[in-house]
């Protein structure tokens, strides 16, 4: 069964990618969406039977590398925490596929379009079931690589070119940490399969070892290298830069990419890596950093976006930020029950407008679309009894109840950033969906409901962000949170967090919901009553402004210290280096003064090659010659 | 084991299909397509019974094998053949890669066919005797000669500077060709044998294995080629022909390595420890330094040059841990790098021959055109990207691991390869497949013909195989490479003990 689950994602891609032309587009659709529906209701039986019987499986594939003490093989490992993941990937996947069909449907590449979908999951699948470093590696960089596919999937845009190698490239600056920390968990612990790093964690805690020619703590170290993978795949500050642009991509592809999957691989890895993470405070106060400061720069950037994908995609990022700070304060739990709040995200990612202000108004002409849309954004701002509400008020709760590290700097910038979110999500609906049409009649007259097959998906989703929340937060965080849970998520002895966060004061409780409310009010004065105060505001602080909506000027930053230095070293080594120092000095030079020489002498038609050739020969024989006459004595 | 001199004939099989065709008579097409039908069955044949070799190889035991030795110059000088866990895999990548060669001229070459024909199957004899022999004199003809015909692939069925990349490449490989030879001389007279198992086990004094290492250095370094010797390779694959540089690319540049662990690892190990950090200060800056410049490149085939001085880098890099992971990693690399790269260079080679050019701006937007040549070529630029899943990765990843336990910061810099390689393989693949046809010519361009897929469908097949199952290739080197590493490091802790 779990290997149906893993691998018919994988016949589906093959099917749609290789015989796509062959069988035809519908058949493609049908058979990869079809096979995705089985893997996820295999999931969900999975998910059944670890809620019932809580044991892990191991299940062995195919060996992968052996090499002197090295052993890693191919093995899928299901454990609670991965059949969380399970369900929520093939869960999307499925909605993501279905909703494609109806997206996708005048698209004379959608049966390719299908097998990147089908592949991303698949990838997605590996890295989930991992039972060592290696293969989540590989379901890691697999990912990236459906990533740079589909953001890409419109080959004829150059900007969706440029956005795809973005995240590629961006996601591989996560993989050198990611690399270099597998080589010195290999160093140190001599395995790379989990079970027996995590149980030589303890023994690390306290060590040291020789990084770069510094002594420095084992266990900190290996943390901080895996957590800048996780980094770049969850695109936290500094490595977020590629996921606005991915937006470039097909619409279902933002959905799929920036809500439930790709980007919670890197808190997935965390999360499986709890038994290493818990045991280094250090690290966990870097995450809460991190977590903290792309909660609060994401949400601020978000304020002022006016491309409908823009700001969802910060939004993502701001919400992959609350994920990271639940890590780092030692709620594993909390932060993968943040999952079910991707309902919320998907559901934005799916609308299909881009630019705001030239919406307005659309709440009569496509209601569902609409309803859609206040329920996600009610998840999302964590209105009471949503999805978001009981994760993401658990979040805070658990910042301001935590023992260790800066929890009160994330606790602080987590209640600032609930209040930005809740004010950009109302914005968003604001602009979109009430006042007048702000755009031409002929475009107005274009704009319709989405056919049952993409509306479907989107019900579903709802029905998930509603209803979700209420009904699995017992068991991922409530009382039952340890039956359910079991050894798949590592806490240590003395972390309370997830009972201290029932005992936190009220004004931390209410703290949230008074954000969001202030949020929500705040979005009503300035886009339904006072419509032009965005714009006073914006002249009134040009400066920060500018600021916010060139999201901090970080392409810009990166562009003046990597990509420009890069370039210019490129040429320096090529020409100065290769073609002067190198070439000048060596071969030139040498070849000046040979041909000067050579050509008084010898006059060859065919030039220098068979004169070569003629000089070998006379060498080897010359060589053999004096071997013959014994002068090797 | 089979009881016939399996490895001489096939070394010299191909020698004699160059020998058959010189016989082929007729006016001149007769001439190409009997000359194209002769070395295109001798490869095939020589594939099939190196194949029925492997079959035969006892990957448990780190000896030689197949084992032939019959007494030649005299005086210890014997012609002495055999196979072990680390050769008999480059047996047969040069066997494999042969008809892909001679298929991939079939129609590209149009003059001098049978000549063109004959080079490229003496060059196989001498590639795979470089790899079976087990004589050191008997080596460094192979060695030498298999330059001879590389020169004349490239003076003659070249590019326009094609005599200035032959003299350039002349220049290179004379001056450690010179040292090697003074290096060959000395040892025999050291140990009045050059049969290489006895030199292995001679012994050579601390200070003669530092000579005698640089010496061979000289010659391996070039070969590889390391960083900065590695200027002769760009200019001598912009101007060979495409099975040139997949030869080139896919054996040539293997006999360094090839060289590192068969001499101057085990012969001198002593002195291998001692130079390791230069090796190790080589390579990394090889990885990043080519790295960035392959991202300059306007010419492709220069910028897969530059790419694949990079991945040479990562295997001198763990060969030189002398770790398990590092060392088979650093054969793996080979392997893989073999494969991945001849198939990059007959990429190339396939719009080359469309369009005549290669420089990257006169192309874009080919996936508009060519569905399944962009397909393949995203799959090589992936594994040469070293992506898991691809053979790319499991070299890179074993090297890398190998290396830390060494050398950290080697290790460190080298994993930065990680992201330049993505920076330029990537930015290579837009360049020329992604986007709209915006240049003349290019919308009418025609897909991959079958003979063009069927050359490169092996080639995809090891790329995706050995990545997810790299097994049967660790499994053959694991014995032999065991015993190396074992007894590099009992040589090192006796030179130790005794006080040194």
């Amino acid at each position: 069964m779990y290997q149906a689950i893993v691998f018919f994602p994988l016949f589906g891609a093959l099917i749609a990618g290789l015989f796509g032309r062959a069988i035809g587009h519908r058949p493609a659709e049908l058979v990869s969406t079809g096979l995705l529906l089985a893997s996820a209701a295999l999931s969900c039986m999975a998910f059944a039977n670890i809620m019932m019987t809580g044991e892990t499986m191991s299940v062995h594939v195919l060996s992968f590398i052996h090499s002197g003490t090295m052993s890693i093989d191919w093995v899928l490992r299901i454990d609670a925490l991965t059949c969380v993941m399970l369900v929520v990937v093939t869960g999307v996947s499925s909605l993501v596929h279905i909703y494609s069909i109806g997206y996708m449907s005048l698209d004379p590449g959608r049966a390719r379009f299908f097998a990147y979908l089908s592949l991303f999951t698949f990838m997605m699948l590996m890295l989930v079931t991992a039972d060592n470093f290696v293969q989540l590696f590989f379901g890691w960089e697999g990912v990236g690589l459906a990533s740079y596919l589909l953001i890409g999937f419109w080959y004829k845009k150059p900007s969706a070119n440029a956005a795809a190698m973005k995240a590629f490239v961006v996601n591989r600056v996560g993989d050198f940490g990611l690399i270099l920390g597998m080589a010195a968990i290999y160093f140190i612990v001599g395995s790379l399969q989990f079970d027996e790093v995590f149980a030589s964690a303890s023994a690390l805690a306290d060590s040291q070892f020789d990084f770069l020619g510094w002594t420095v703590p084992t266990l900190t170290t290996i943390c901080l290298l895996l957590f800048m993978g996780a980094m770049g795949k969850s695109a936290q500050f500094m490595l977020h830069t590629w996921l606005p642009d991915a937006m470039e991509g097909p619409t279902p592809v933002s959905a799929l990419i920036h809500a439930a999957t790709m980007v919670t691989a890197g808190v997935f890895l965390v999360a499986r890596c709890s038994p290493l993470f818990e045991l280094s405070p250090t690290a966990l106060s870097v995450i809460i950093v991190v977590g903290a400061i792309t909660a609060f720069f994401a949400a601020t950037v978000g304020l002022v976006q006016n491309d409908i994908k823009r700001v969802i995609a910060y939004s993502t990022c701001s919400q992959l930020g609350y994920m990271f700070v639940a890590l780092g304060v030692g709620a594993y739990q909390v932060a993968m029950f943040l999952l079910f709040l991707g309902a919320g995200s998907v559901i934005h990612a799916m609308q299909d407008e881009q630019d705001m202000r030239k919406m307005g108004g659309l709440r009569e002409l496509v209601p569902t679309s609409w309803v859609m849309m206040l329920v996600g954004t009610l998840a999302l701002t964590g209105f009471p009894l949503t999805a978001g509400f009981f994760s993401k008020d658990a979040i805070i709760e658990a910042a301001f109840a935590a023992h260790a590290g800066p929890h009160l700097f994330g606790f602080t910038l987590l209640v600032v950033a609930a209040l930005f979110t809740s004010f950009y999500s109302w914005r968003l609906m604001f602009m979109t969906f009430y006042g007048q049409p702000r755009c031409s009649k002929e475009t107005l007259s274009h704009v319709h409901e989405s056919p049952p097959v993409m509306l479907i998906p989107l019900l579903v989703l709802a029905v998930g962000a509603l209803g979700t929340g209420y009904v699995f937060s017992g068991i991922f965080i409530g009382d039952q949170q340890e039956a359910f849970w079991g050894a798949s998520v590592f806490t240590s002895a003395d972390n309370h967090v997830l009972h201290d966060l029932h005992n936190v004061p009220l004004w931390v409780k209410l703290a949230p919901l008074v954000m969001m409310l202030t949020g929500f009010f705040t979005a009503y004065i300035m886009y339904i009553r006072d419509r032009e105060m965005p714009q006073r505001l914006a002249e009134q602080h040009d400066l920060l402004y500018k600021f916010l909506l060139n999201k901090w000027y970080f392409d810009e930053l990166y562009d003046f210290v990597f990509v420009r230095p890069a370039r210019w070293l490129a040429r320096v080594f090529w020409r100065g280096g290769d073609g002067y120092v190198i070439d000048g000095f060596g071969p030139n030079g040498i070849a000046a003064n040979v041909l000067m020489v050579t050509q008084r002498f010898v006059v060859l038609q065919s030039g220098f090659v068979y004169h070569y050739a003629f000089v070998m020969l006379i060498g080897v024989a010359g060589f053999v010659t004096w071997f013959m006459f014994g002068g090797g004595q | 084991m089979t009881d016939w001199p399996i490895l001489s004939t096939i070394t010299f099989l191909p020698l004699l299909g160059a020998l058959f065709i010189m016989l082929v008579r007729g006016d001149e097409a007769t001439v190409a397509s009997n000359s194209r039908a002769v070395a295109l069955w001798t490869t095939l044949i020589t594939l099939l019974l190196t194949l029925f070799m492997l079959t035969r190889f006892d990957g448990s035991t780190a000896a030689f094998q197949f084992v032939e030795r019959v007494a030649w110059l005299g005086d210890g000088v014997d012609y002495a053949m055999g196979v072990d866990g680390i050769s008999v895999l480059f047996v047969v990548l040069t066997a494999a890669l042969m008809p892909i060669c001679v298929l991939a001229g079939w129609n590209s070459i149009k003059t001098r066919v049978r000549e063109y024909m004959i080079a490229f199957l003496v060059l196989e004899t001498l590639m795979i005797g470089v790899f079976c022999a087990m004589d050191l004199v008997l080596f460094y003809l192979f060695f030498e000669g298999g330059l001879i015909p590389m020169f004349l692939i490239i003076g003659v069925w070249g590019g326009a500077r094609r005599i200035y990349a032959s003299f350039k490449f002349f220049l290179y490989t004379l001056v450690g060709s010179v040292l090697m030879l003074l290096a060959i001389l000395a040892m025999y007279w050291q140990a009045g044998t050059s049969f290489i198992p006895d030199l292995t086990a001679t012994g050579f004094s601390a200070d003669m294995q530092t000579w005698l290492w640089l010496a061979f250095f000289a010659s391996f370094a070039v070969k590889m080629p390391m960083w900065p010797v590695h200027t002769w390779l760009p200019d001598a694959h912009v101007e060979a022909p495409t099975a040139g540089s997949v030869i080139l690319a896919g054996v040539l540049l293997k006999m360094g390595g090839y060289g590192f662990l068969r001499f101057s690892l085990p012969m001198f190990p002593i002195a291998s420890e001692m130079f390791a950090p230069l090796v190790f200060a080589m390579s990394a800056i090889a990885i990043v330094y080519t790295s960035l410049v392959a991202f300059a490149q306007e010419d492709m085939k220069k910028l897969i040059a530059y790419s694949s001085v990079a991945h040479m880098g990562f295997v001198t890099m763990g060969l030189f841990s002398m770790t398990m992971q590092g060392v088979q990693g650093g054969i793996f690399q080979m392997l893989s790098h073999g494969w991945i790269s001849g198939a990059l260079f007959l990429c190339v080679g396939v719009i080359y021959d469309r369009m005549h050019t290669r420089e990257i701006a006169a192309y874009g937007g080919l996936v508009n055109r060519m569905p399944v040549y962009a397909a393949l070529f995203l799959l090589f630029t992936m594994a040469n990207v070293g992506l898991p899943g691809t053979s790319g990765f499991v070299g890179e990843f074993l090297t890398i691991i190998g290396t830390f336990q060494i050398s950290t910061w080697t290790a460190f810099v080298a994993a930065s390869g990680v992201i330049l390689s993505a920076v330029y393989a990537l930015s290579l693949y837009r360049r020329v497949t992604l986007g709209k046809i915006e240049h003349e010519g290019l919308e009418t361009i025609a897909d991959m013909d079958r003979r063009e897929i069927l050359i490169i469908a092996p080639l995809a097949v090891a790329t995706i195989l050995f990545g997810i199952w790299p097994m049967p290739i660790l499994d053959l080197t694991a014995s032999s490479v065991d015993a190396l590493v074992s007894g590099y490091q009992e040589a090192l802790a006796a030179h130790h003990s005794s006080g040194h």
